[in-house]
């Protein structure tokens, strides 16, 4: 129960429903092939509302074929993806046996239960208030998936939510590690979920400029660092991990897919949407991840960085590897799953945590697609063509992740 | 346009089974909502206002606490219909 700084955490469970899979294996091979989940729309309120983006990266697999009807009819969508994803970690990481008060959940979401809000405003003006459904508020809740999962799961040492726009998912990873390591968990259910695919946030993101309108050819669309990058891809889905201390993991002999080392967090108190130009908040975030795993920069054989495609933002992640990792920042391969994926907002940390803790595992980086002609303002290593192996020995790997607000977070992941 | 009450139990259960998943012959007139079929107070108000639109009935907010078992509810909504 103490609290012990140098307790090492690790991640024993994966699950994932993304717009390029229904399962973290599905996802996996996709991106290891180089295969887009971005598609056109075919919902009527695409043409209804006249969007001037048409295409998403959707869900591949949808809830309705996974859940029972009647857990479509009570949860949010957002709600409903953390559970498929839940439910998969818990039985890859063999269904640990552990007192209901040691396991906590942590599941964050950039926009919450945007469905059930707005569907429930239609309800209100068009039948009244007693047509409004009685679940609602649990269902549009920053935190329903949070306590989706934490009720599934009879997770009792706390449930948390984490909000942090589109780097909620890597926080609670974070915020898990934390749980472990000041004693009040020994195993944490942790991810972040998004289902905005939704007319008003795609107008929004829309009105702000930064969403791709590369209409005709969505699956081109996501194409961080390429010189003609228009603006990233709105994705959803779910990515959730179990993390344990690695004492509880090893006495129960599970199998173990990486250690989470560390988080690095930072702010950068600049502008609401804006990156800090200079990069030197998020610097901050990656160099805390590193010092606080007792890593030194040359350690670091990968980053899977954030990159989601927008002209300003991937300009501005470059700048912070730069100040964080100086002469080495050309050097380190890198890749940008949004390419492939979208941007699932909420669930992208989350989802590219999965991703880097597989490219750990496997000591395979998958490519980045649609880098047809790079920026020369960004003359990063990335991985394109083939995929790249990993050397054998210890390595270890930054996630990346940003979010409206100037919030930083990169996670340290190693092998193990 | 009354219904008869076999009518009204085979309704009633559509609308239970869609909102709690419980299977639709789960919904016999002798049983509870709360102690036999496990519906809580939140799930009773979903019933109820989609019961009101099924059958073309009104169920006064004040009259939901006293539909204890299944055959509480037919026989209002078959007294509401009449």
């Amino acid at each position: 129960m103490t609290s012990n700084s140098d307790t090492r955490v690790v991640v024993t469970g994966l699950g994932v429903t993304s717009p390029v899979g229904g399962t973290t294996t599905e996802t996996w091979d996709a991106i290891l092939a180089g295969r887009s989940g971005a598609r056109p729309m075919d919902f009527d309120w695409v043409t209804k509302y006249d969007l001037p983006v048409t295409f998403a990266a959707t869900i591949h697999t949808k809830p309705q074929d996974v859940l029972a009807k009647v857990e479509t009819r009570r949860l949010d969508p957002s709600s409903q993806y953390a559970l498929i994803a839940a439910r998969e970690a818990w039985a890859d990481a063999g269904s640990p046996e552990v007192d209901p008060e040691r396991l906590g959940a942590a599941v964050g979401s950039g926009i919450g239960g945007v469905w059930t809000l707005l569907d429930q405003w239609d309800n209100l003006r068009e039948k009244g208030p007693r047509r409004v459904y009685p679940l609602s508020v649990p269902m549009l809740m920053p935190n329903g998936p949070a306590a989706t999962v934490s009720l599934e799961l009879g997770a009792r040492a706390g449930s948390h939510a984490t909000v942090s726009a589109c780097a909620s998912g890597a926080e609670s990873m974070g915020y898990a590690i934390d749980m472990i390591r000041s004693g009040r968990a020994d195993v944490v259910v942790a991810g972040g979920t998004e289902a905005a695919v939704h007319p008003l946030p795609i107008a929004g993101f829309a009105a702000m400029q930064a969403l791709s309108t590369r209409n005709d050819e969505p699956e081109k669309a996501s194409r961080p660092y390429d010189v003609d990058r228009d603006g990233f891809v709105l994705g959803e889905g779910a990515a959730i991990i179990v993390l344990e201390s690695e004492e509880f993991a090893k006495a129960r002999g599970a199998r173990i897919y990486a250690e989470l080392a560390s988080v690095g967090i930072s702010a950068d108190a600049h502008h609401i949407t804006a990156p800090e130009p200079k990069g030197s908040g998020a610097a901050r975030a990656m160099r805390y991840a590193i010092e606080r795993a007792g890593l030194s920069l040359g350690d670091i054989g990968h980053i899977n960085v954030h990159a989601t495609s927008t002209p300003v933002g991937d300009v501005a992640e470059y700048k912070a590897i730069k100040a964080a990792f100086g002469e080495l920042a050309d050097s380190i391969p890198v890749t940008a799953p949004k390419s492939m994926t979208g941007h699932l907002l909420g669930a992208a940390g989350a989802l590219e945590a999965v991703v880097t803790i597989l490219s750990i595992y496997h000591r395979t980086v998958p490519v980045t697609i649609n880098l047809d002609h790079q920026d020369p303002e960004i003359p990063l290593n990335v991985v394109t063509g083939e995929p790249l192996s990993l050397p054998d020995g210890d390595i270890a790997a930054l996630n990346n992740s940003f979010g409206f607000g100037g919030h930083n977070v990169a996670l340290a992941i190693t092998s193990v | 346009m009354a219904q008869s009450e076999q009518e009204i139990l085979d309704g009633l259960a559509e609308i239970v089974n869609e909102e709690t998943g419980l299977d639709t012959t789960s919904v016999e007139l002798d049983k509870s909502f709360t102690d036999d079929l496990d519906i809580d107070s939140l799930s009773m108000m979903t019933i109820v206002v989609n019961a009101e639109e099924k059958f073309g009935v009104r169920i006064p907010d004040d009259e939901v606490k006293n539909l204890k078992t299944v055959r509480d509810a037919v026989t209002f909504i078959g007294g509401a219909q009449s």
